[in-house]
């Protein structure tokens, strides 16, 4: 009975931590997308600005809320929930701390990785659902870029996984006491890092939703509340990929006399900043040159990082 | 990569330069003294209104936005019975002020002119006049124009000298 009332106080701790940082994260990145671009950004409603979610929030709750008379109604609303649920869910697995995560699953990795091919559901659903033209166009192109990116997004963590001997993510992190895998993983930290950008459809991969491209892409149709969901739910995204990087390549909670728990948040944190630096910099390419990109240069990366270090394992065993 | 990484590093630099954000309304942007702002109606340096209601302006005016009346006072002084600028059409565009020979109306660097009613935007001549002569001082119309009113006969101008009498043959 002690189990289950603690794995719930952990589910709703961590939802809820998880739902205040998502928050934060549309105040603090406009903030720090405008100190690198020599603004100051929202800095009026509340101490240096920090109701700006709130206000957000107020303000895409009051709106009206209007699914288009074309579209596919229940696909329409269904469509933003997959977002936040497939990236909740993917959080299950996520080690903060030692002892401090909701699910202790031998298959982490993998889990985490079918939750986010599962994300790619959501984006498609919204660009079909909406029945509109720029929708459709963000839609396929999401799906097209997303399915690219996801295919080396696994194949360089099984250099992770070969070097750890395990898919679990406490096992993983464990096993960089030692040494963080980013050193002899430098590749694949690479080419982890740029597909979680391009699966999270953050710049410069946010061809899908390129506000000077297709207006809005898949979430044109979108919304109040419904839009919020995206919005947020690609926040929870970008922490997601950041909490990944940080396990898989960063030593996750090691370090040494702050607590575990300050050091998993610290390293997530100074990777979210990386997201936002990596927004604020660089353009957006041409789709063709993003696909070429993705299956000529990262995949092959990939596969090199793979072999080399299935070569290392396997010579030094 | 390389190029990547350096713009990534020309963008973080930004961290530790002064925002080149006017914090509005706690510091105002700088306004020249012949910005195109707030129109106002100036006064003679004797406290009489410049305005001769000649219509130039209004004629000037690309939106139509100035309307006015002529009527006389009893010194025969010509001045406008009515002057109404609809703010809500005015462009600022200056076409006014460069078009009115007494340097009535003028147009002032101020912008802050925001109402929470469209009616308040129409701006009567009350609302339009100064005490002042705005941005030309010492300019009195009547005193350089030949036009006869009350106190000043034809001739009686500066740099002006009294009319010949044309019916006699003295030079």
């Amino acid at each position: 009975m002690s189990d289950v009332l603690e794995t719930v106080a952990t589910v709703l701790g961590i939802l809820f931590v998880l739902l205040t940082v998502a928050a934060l994260l549309v105040w603090f990145e406009r903030r720090l997308l405008a100190v690198w671009q020599l603004r100051a950004g929202p800095n009026r409603l509340g101490p240096l600005g920090i109701f700006q979610t709130v206000a957000d929030t107020i303000k895409l709750i009051t709106k009206e809320d209007w699914i288009p008379p074309f579209a596919d109604h229940v696909v329409f609303v269904i469509a933003p929930a997959i977002v936040m649920v497939t990236v909740l869910m993917a959080f299950a697995v996520v080690p903060f701390a030692p002892g401090l995560e909701i699910v202790e699953l031998d298959v982490g990795l993998l889990f985490f990785l079918g939750m986010s091919s599962l994300g790619v559901y959501s984006v498609v659903l919204a660009g079909w659902s909406s029945n509109s033209k720029y929708s459709l166009i963000g839609g396929v192109r999401a799906a097209a870029q997303m399915l690219a990116y996801e295919v080396f997004m696994g194949l360089s963590l099984m250099g992770v996984v070969i070097q750890a001997g395990s898919f679990s993510l406490e096992r993983i992190v464990e096993a960089q006491a030692g040494l963080w895998y980013c050193v002899p993983q430098v590749l694949g930290l690479l080419v982890f890092a740029t597909a979680g950008i391009a699966e999270t459809r953050r710049l410069p991969f946010d061809l899908p939703e390129a506000e000077s491209e297709l207006i809005a892409g898949y979430h044109a149709e979108y919304s109040g509340m419904k839009f919020g969901m995206f919005y947020v739910g690609e926040y929870l995204g970008i922490t997601l990929v950041s909490a990944m990087v940080v396990t898989l390549f960063f030593g996750g909670w090691l370090g040494p006399w702050l607590p575990p728990v300050v050091w998993f948040a610290l390293k997530t944190f100074v990777l979210l900043c990386g997201f936002v630096l990596l927004r604020a910099t660089l353009p957006r390419p041409r789709f063709d040159q993003l696909m070429a990109f993705g299956w000529k240069v990262m995949l092959p990366l990939a596969l090199l990082n793979l072999v080399v270090t299935g070569a290392f394992v396997v010579g030094w065993a | 990569m390389l190029s990547v990484l350096n713009g990534l590093r020309i963008v973080f630099q930004h961290m530790f330069r002064r925002r080149e954000t006017i914090e509005y309304p706690e510091k105002k942007p700088y306004l020249p003294p012949r910005w195109r702002g707030r129109i106002v109606l100036s006064r003679d340096p004797d406290g009489g209104e410049r305005c001769v209601a000649c219509y130039l302006c209004a004629v000037a005016c690309p939106v139509d936005c100035i309307a006015l009346q002529a009527t006389e006072d009893e010194h025969g002084r010509r001045y406008p019975g009515f002057f109404r600028i609809n703010f809500s059409r005015c462009i600022f565009c200056g076409l006014c002020e460069e078009a009115c020979p007494t340097y009535a109306i003028q147009l002032t660097p101020d912008f802050e002119m925001s109402e929470y009613r469209r009616s308040n935007l129409v701006y009567e001549k009350e609302d339009l006049l100064i005490d002042g002569e705005g941005k030309y001082p010492g300019y009195h119309y009547y005193r350089v124009a030949g036009v006869a009113i009350g106190g000043k006969d034809k001739g009686e101008a500066e740099h002006e000298s009294p009319p010949w009498d044309v019916r006699s043959n003295l030079p």
